[in-house]
């Protein structure tokens, strides 16, 4: 019984969402292990044993530096059959995903997505999931001898206990298709500030701020509370914030420590990717949003005050 | 050029849609249409084909022989034909199950392109493309906004939480397109008039080369063991804005030691 889990790295950071799978792996399974893949990654590679790995194992290469998944799929495969891993843990994101099922369908292994918590590990290894819109939680297994799984980002908080990791080079040899996709270019998102998932506060404007102009009072709250700006589908359907910073089905699932949805009216294509946000606060001037109903703290209210007011209040606080 | 488009019939979105608590699959017996996010796959199929001139856009599915009703809404659009494996071994599949029944049956149709759409709304999928790919040996890009091609080449644009990636990959090629990329047409009364003599070919799992072992729960790597009702958030507060609303968020904020 051993557990690997994929260090997406961007730049020299592992992501947070990995390190959370790493510690919450460890947690289950003492004999878990890391794997790092890129070009020049040591430095990332080094600060894994902090985070729970026992081993860390590293495949650096200038073929491995665009981060495309089906590369990454020959190195994990060939990783686990030389060293025996029985389960797979990936953080979810554009290139983790995709490199967790290129894996699934290479090992003929069971892959289980979208899981927001685990339990037990080797053959007893249960995986979370919520369905159905968050409906439902499905207690999710495996038939497969390996075990391949997806964890819904911001699941798990990163737990740094301060050990150390073994630190050993593995091969990069590919397959010929693996390296037909390649990365032309690569453009940073144009907007400021921290991604919104990895943001521990995110300040949401949906159509009820009425203008694409009245982004700016939710900057400045942001700003003052040391989060992020996110939005809803519709606004970036009308033109009015970057596609980037979307929350939704089609957008973003987060689940920071503080959501504030101000003109959000909590449909359900918006919902099922916040709704695990630890706390939620809403303002809205419709007292019958839907939003109402699963925010902790909701009021009814003309934002357009509300929201000014309560960034001075929050300036004023932190002095 | 031939382009494959992968499509799956659904159950409508709709607060009725439950998992049958005995057999722990999606229950299928509502209402069913076509997956909304399949129609921007479909619909760039068709822009492909109309900018190239010529060339087929095939609907590929997998899926109870029930699923043709759902199917021809593709064919309505414009889609040239639709080939569905519909097998009673092939129920209960999960993603890898899945992706073997629907790589044998592409690779029976040596397509230059297969496109996906961006997920299911039934089981919130986005990877099975690839799983897919990987069985084809073809390159894969996944969450399409943007796609150009040009001398055998795709070359799309797409959005990750760092910011946007172009890749380029040469066809044959296995692409799922993110539901910004296009706004699907919608079927003329023509278009639907038509699609019934449109061919649709339904085979088994054994037309398209696949082992029963490796299809339905045999060729499942998953398992359900439990269903349960989410965890409640707790008491619900609301107030009305009386001028101190801002003041009453910042109280609870600081309650919660957020501030």
């Amino acid at each position: 019984m051993s557990t690997l889990v994929f260090l997406e790295h961007h730049g020299s950071q592992i992501q947070r969402g990995a390190l959370g799978v790493l510690g919450k792996a460890a947690q289950l399974d003492p004999d878990t292990s890391g794997v790092v893949i890129g070009s020049g990654v040591a430095d990332a590679a080094a600060q894994a044993g902090k985070f729970g790995a026992k081993n860390v194992y590293v495949a650096d290469d200038a073929a491995l530096e665009a981060p495309l998944p089906q590369p990454r799929v020959d190195v994990i495969a060939q990783l686990v059959q030389d060293k025996g891993f029985d389960t797979v843990l990936f953080g979810a994101s554009v290139l983790a995903s995709d490199t967790a099922a290129g894996l699934a369908s290479r090992l003929d292994a069971g892959l289980n997505w979208d899981l927001t918590d685990l339990e037990g590990s080797g053959a007893g290894l249960i995986g979370k999931r919520s369905a159905l819109g968050d409906s439902i939680v499905v207690d999710c297994g495996w038939s497969s001898p390996i075990k391949i799984g997806l964890v819904r980002a911001g699941s798990f908080d990163p737990n740094e206990s301060g050990g150390d990791a073994a630190v050993e080079s593995i091969p990069a040899n590919v397959e010929d298709f693996s390296t037909k996709a390649t990365m032309v270019d690569q453009t940073k998102e144009e907007s400021s500030g921290p991604s919104i998932d990895e943001a521990d506060i995110l300040v949401t404007g949906g159509r009820g701020l009425g203008s694409p102009e009245n982004f700016s009072i939710l900057e400045e709250l942001a700003a003052a509370l040391g989060g992020a700006v996110a939005s809803t589908r519709a606004v970036v359907d009308s033109g009015w914030y970057p596609y980037p910073t979307q929350i939704g089905q089609t957008g973003k699932v987060v689940s920071p420590k503080l959501y504030i949805g101000a003109g959000v009216s909590g449909a359900i294509q918006h919902k099922v990717g916040m709704q695990s946000s630890l706390t939620i606060v809403s303002i809205n001037k419709d007292a019958n949003a839907p939003i109402f109903e699963f925010s902790d703290f909701g009021v009814v209210g003309d934002l357009n005050t509300i929201v000014p007011q309560l960034t001075e209040l929050v300036k004023a606080r932190k002095g | 050029m031939k382009i494959a488009v992968c499509v799956k019939e659904v159950p409508d979105p709709s607060p009725n849609r439950r998992i049958d608590p005995d057999t722990k699959r999606m229950d299928r017996s509502g209402d069913r249409s076509l997956n909304q996010y399949d129609l921007n796959a479909i619909e760039q199929g068709l822009r492909l084909k109309e900018a190239n001139g010529d060339g087929e856009v095939v609907l590929v599915s997998m899926g109870s022989a029930k699923a043709l009703d759902s199917i021809r809404k593709g064919l309505g659009m414009g889609a040239d034909r639709a080939v569905l494996v519909a097998d009673d071994a092939a129920a209960g599949s999960d993603m890898v199950a899945t992706a073997k029944v629907l790589a044998a049956a592409l690779s029976a149709e040596s397509p230059d392109l297969v496109l996906f759409g961006q997920q299911a709304t039934d089981g919130d999928g986005a990877v099975l493309w690839a799983a897919v790919a990987d069985k084809l040996r073809m390159p894969v890009i996944s969450q399409i906004a943007e796609l150009d091609i040009a001398g055998g080449t795709a070359t799309a644009k797409r959005q990750t939480e760092f910011g946007y990636d172009t890749i380029a990959a040469p066809l044959p090629a296995v692409l799922a397109v993110a539901d910004s990329i296009n706004e699907p047409r919608y079927p003329s009364l023509k278009g639907i008039m038509g699609a019934k003599k449109k061919p649709q070919d339904v085979k088994s799992l054994a037309d398209v080369g696949v082992d029963a072992s490796s299809a339905g729960e045999a060729g499942s790597r998953t398992t359900v063991s439990a269903l349960s009702p989410p965890a409640s958030r707790g008491e619900t507060i609301k107030i009305e804005d009386e001028g101190d609303g801002a003041q009453k968020i910042l109280d609870f904020l600081v309650e919660r030691k957020l501030v």
